[in-house]
């Protein structure tokens, strides 16, 4: 369980119910994808990935993005135990998916650049906090299942 | 993963269009690092006053970015051009050099806000790799 203060709460729902997700969802995980080559490994089949414009105009890559985002609502929800809300994904990923979950590290950090290009000015050091932190619980969730 | 040739004209390119406000993108950035990973604030308790944009932190954010166009000015090799550097965050800071990653990351995002046209993914990783390669040659003499 973790402790949100109402400043917390109220931000990090705030920067989502005003998100462009379509927007935003394929720009991060292509960032994730340019930024972190490696992490090219789980998208074999998403077709030209040779170098970032191709990344960046890949119509698989942007859809895929923005169910990653939207993969957030259920967070947004259930903010009192995103733990238990990511059991189910978190097993998911590790048995189904394999993903390391270091790179669920690696998206959220793009996710951060990106909302941050976005949001200009707005984005100051106590909403960052904020983000980051919704970020990191969701991230540890995601990586809870493992074993 | 070291600097390719693209990476270097890359930093130079993009170091040379936001050098103007270095500045302010140090003090924004050291502003933000201290915010957003609190356990930063133990390097700085001789200070009076650590809030964000601050006097002394915006002074101080100038005194770092004066040492990244240092680095980006021996880009081609910068452990060897970056020893004093290194000697003084090695011998006196001692500044644990998982900061480093920190303070790279807040960076980004103040280049993220302040230029949000110029900072591509093309440029977000070789910059990215900069840092990376900055933060390893200021722990060279660490140990």
């Amino acid at each position: 369980m973790v402790d949100w203060t109402d400043f917390e709460r109220s931000t990090i729902l705030d920067i989502f119910s005003k998100m462009d997700y379509d927007t935003v969802g394929p720009k991060s995980l292509a960032r994730c994808l340019v930024v972190y080559p490696w992490t090219q490994r789980y998208f074999g089949n998403f077709g030209n990935l040779y170098n970032a414009a191709a990344i960046m105009g890949n119509p698989m890559v942007a859809a895929h993005g923005k169910v990653v985002l939207h993969g957030l609502d259920r967070a947004l929800k259930n903010m009192d135990d995103i733990r238990g809300t990511y059991a189910e994904l978190s097993v998911l990923h590790s048995e189904k998916l394999h993903v390391d979950p270091d790179n669920f590290r690696l998206l959220a950090d793009c996710l951060t650049i990106v909302v941050a290009a976005q949001m200009g000015a707005a984005f100051t050091a106590d909403v960052q906090a904020a983000f980051q932190k919704f970020l990191a619980v969701v991230v540890s969730s995601l990586g809870r299942q493992y074993h | 993963m070291s600097l390719t040739a693209k990476d270097k004209s890359t930093v130079k390119a993009f170091w040379a269009k936001i050098a103007s406000k270095a500045d302010a993108v140090g003090g924004d950035a050291l502003s933000r690092l201290l915010v957003v990973y609190p356990q930063t604030k133990t390097y700085f308790s001789h200070w009076s006053d650590i809030t964000p944009g601050s006097a002394p932190v915006m002074k101080h954010g100038r005194t770092i970015m004066g040492g990244v166009a240092t680095a980006v000015g021996v880009i081609d090799d910068l452990i060897g051009g970056l020893l004093t550097l290194s000697e003084l965050h090695a011998f006196k800071l001692r500044i644990d050099p998982a900061n480093f990653k920190l303070l790279s990351h807040c960076l980004l995002v103040e280049f993220a806000i302040m230029f949000p046209a110029e900072f591509t993914p093309e440029v977000h990783v070789s910059m990215d790799k900069f840092f990376a390669a900055l933060g390893l040659a200021l722990a060279e003499k660490y140990r």
